[in-house]
């Protein structure tokens, strides 16, 4: 039976993580993903683990590097600033097909920034998480359970593809205590992790003198063989990208105004979705992608065909939005985008006024493509 | 009838090396192959390769082997380790990469005492991208990037690895040799056994320093370059022991440390007297 508890997202996150097989956590603390690594260095040796507070970010990123290489479920968290530190180690753990989970519980920046909610590394995640051609799977949870759910998923679809799995959260989602259904304990034991049969074909296990040495690497000097190999891994992507998009829609059939964002600000969006589909003259839906690579860039646009106006609210500066005007270049929508940052949350009454706003703004000039920064129109 | 009495040890794949004539990489290579042979190690060792002419450590030795970005082999090691405490691990890196880009990978895997064994490859310069300064490189040695030499003021001091890291509490072994001579090869083969030993004992962390030449890159003949290593190197970087936490149980009577384990099976081969085998040259210059 399903296990009902309170936790705070960060716990559920890491709870869910060794329920799904992780057996290797390497952290380093900042502030608001710490909680996480706190309840590894708790829970994880009592699972058959090995939980390490490493000496930087750029070392932990590379013992999931290590640890990854063997076949082991292993992950690392950190927030905004090391997040950067770990993109050397994610190019690498990329470039070398190895299945990982890396959670990003994002606080404001630029530079060291602040510690308050913020969704400013969506570039970094989606487009940029370390030199070279390469993607990872990001995946944004908008509650606690979904802290819990994406973590066992990002674990699957990690293995699945054999690339790097991240989970974009945010301070709010880090933080705040909500009731969830744990994911089922597995059958699994610690000493299925030398079991042989179950190791993947592909992992560093030492040869045992009965195969031939694997090597794991991603140094290949030779032009045409790193292209060939860069070429394969896309053709993979795009196999992800046709497979693994998931999203959620809230509201009517064919809104008027179709608001687009994805986390916690999609939480506070909904309430004011909810209040304006109660009154007259506006119907207003909610689409919320699940996994920010790869976007659900098809199902956005056909949600979007027969809407008026897409409203796309985020806590960075048009980030996400880029995404959402890819996605729905053909048709064209106008789009207006609320932008908050530095840490601000936008209040269920403020995300009322910019639903109205906007719709205001369609009625005036259909083409019309506003730009909120906080209260401030521009 | 012919006997054979000397060939490639199992743990070294029949591939050429890549590495320039002079180099003392293949000899290392060779040296730490036959230890894996005789120690049975290989079929669990996994190791790891670092950035640097050595990178492809990975198509020469026979068991599996991961590539670390440049300094992080110790921490990727660790995972390893982490991952899998039933299997072996060494890694392999040069100067450039251990003791400048890798400085805190090293340190703190030596003072948690990880269970691995590092072979630290000492040129005083970086080979591979064509013989610029290292954290090696001794004062007054010219390089690319020194070209009037090694001006400490400006560009500071060599950093002497293994004096630093035997300050720590956590290695189990830190030794230095110098690949010179063939009369040293005895010792160094000795000192690389026993590294490797310290980690068949679950002793904890084991690093040898390897004095090695970097002919191309020092615009020497090969056997300029192991004089230049017997007489400025040497200077620089003394060979010995430095910790040996083995060494020391044994004599207390202690069987074990952080490790927590007894020594069992036979004792590793002595690495002592380090010094004690002044090199000969008797080649005419």
């Amino acid at each position: 039976m399903e296990e009902r508890v309170l936790m705070k997202g960060n716990e559920a996150l890491a709870e869910a993580a060794i329920r799904a097989g992780c057996r290797c956590y390497f952290g380093y603390p900042i502030t608001p993903q710490t909680e996480i690594a706190a309840y590894m260095a708790r829970h994880m040796p009592k699972a058959g683990g090995s939980f390490v507070q490493a000496e930087s970010e750029v070392a932990a990123a590379n013992m999931v590097l290590g640890a990854a290489a063997t076949g082991t479920r292993a992950m690392t968290s950190s927030s905004s600033p090391g997040i950067s530190l770990k993109s050397e180690a994610l190019s690498y753990i990329a470039a070398s097909d190895l299945p990982a989970l890396i959670v990003n519980v994002m606080r404001a920046g630029p530079g060291l920034g602040g510690i308050q909610p913020s969704q400013g590394d969506y570039w970094q995640a989606t487009r940029a998480a370390g030199h070279g051609d390469f993607h990872q799977l990001v995946l944004a949870p908008a509650s606690v359970q979904e802290m819990a759910d994406f973590a066992v998923l990002a674990f699957t679809l990690a293995f699945k593809w054999r690339m790097p799995a991240m989970i974009l959260a945010d301070g709010t989602l880090g933080q705040m205590m909500e009731p969830l259904y744990l994911p089922k304990r597995p059958d699994r034991t610690p000493a299925d992790r030398t079991n042989q049969a179950a190791e993947p074909d592909w992992a560093l296990t030492g040869t045992l003198n009965r195969r031939s040495h694997r090597i794991i690497n991603s140094l290949v000097l030779n032009p045409a063989a790193l292209e060939a190999s860069v070429f394969e891994r896309f053709a993979r992507y795009r196999q992800v990208q046709a497979q693994e998009a998931r999203w959620r829609y809230e509201g009517p059939e064919d809104p008027d105004v179709l608001v687009v964002c994805y986390g916690s600000v999609s939480r506070i969006y909904k309430q004011a979705i909810q209040a304006v589909n109660q009154e007259q003259g506006l119907r207003a839906g909610l689409f919320r992608p699940q996994t920010l690579w790869p976007f659900p860039a098809a199902e956005l646009a056909a949600k979007a065909k027969h809407c008026k106006k897409i409203l796309v609210p985020e806590l960075s500066m048009g980030q996400f939005c880029d995404d959402v005007k890819l996605a729905t270049a053909k048709l064209p929508k106008p789009v207006a985008l609320a932008c908050r940052a530095g840490g601000q949350v936008p209040t269920p009454a403020e995300a009322l006024q910019r639903l109205k706003q906007t719709w205001a703004c369609w009625l005036q000039d259909q083409e019309q493509e506003e730009v909120y920064y906080g209260d401030r129109q521009l | 009838m012919a006997t054979v009495s000397y060939e490639r040890p199992e743990a070294l794949l029949d591939v050429p090396f890549h590495y320039c004539p002079g180099c003392t990489h293949g000899i290392t290579h060779r040296l730490i192959a036959e230890c894996l042979d005789e120690l049975q190690m290989t079929g669990q060792t996994i190791a790891v390769a670092s950035v640097g002419c050595s990178v492809m450590a990975y198509d020469y030795f026979a068991c599996d082997v991961v590539q670390a970005p440049h300094g992080r082999a110790p921490a990727v090691a660790t995972g390893i380790r982490r991952a899998r405490p039933d299997r072996f691990v060494f890694t392999y890196q040069g100067d450039g990469d251990l003791a400048a880009i890798g400085t805190a990978e090293i340190i703190h895997a030596a003072t948690r005492g990880e269970n691995i064994t590092v072979f630290f490859i000492n040129n005083a310069i970086y080979g591979m991208t064509g013989g610029q300064m290292a954290p090696t490189t001794l004062e007054g040695q010219v390089t690319q990037t020194t070209p009037w030499g090694r001006n400490p003021a400006e560009a500071g001091n060599p950093i002497k690895v293994c004096e630093l890291l035997a300050t720590l509490d956590g290695p189990a072994f830190i030794a230095r040799v110098a690949v010179d001579h063939a009369n040293q090869i005895h010792q160094v083969k000795a000192t690389i056994k026993k590294a490797l030993q310290c980690q068949l004992e679950e002793r904890g962390f084991a690093l040898v320093e390897l004095l090695s030449t970097c002919p191309t890159n020092w615009k020497m003949s090969a056997t300029e370059a192991m004089r230049w290593v017997h007489e400025q190197m040497r200077q620089q970087y003394p060979v010995g022991v430095f910790v040996d936490r083995l060494r020391e149980d044994q004599n207390s009577g202690r069987g074990g440390s952080a490790g927590g384990r007894h020594l069992s099976g036979p004792s590793a081969p002595e690495a002592v007297g380090l010094t004690a085998l002044p090199a000969g040259y008797t080649h005419k210059e």
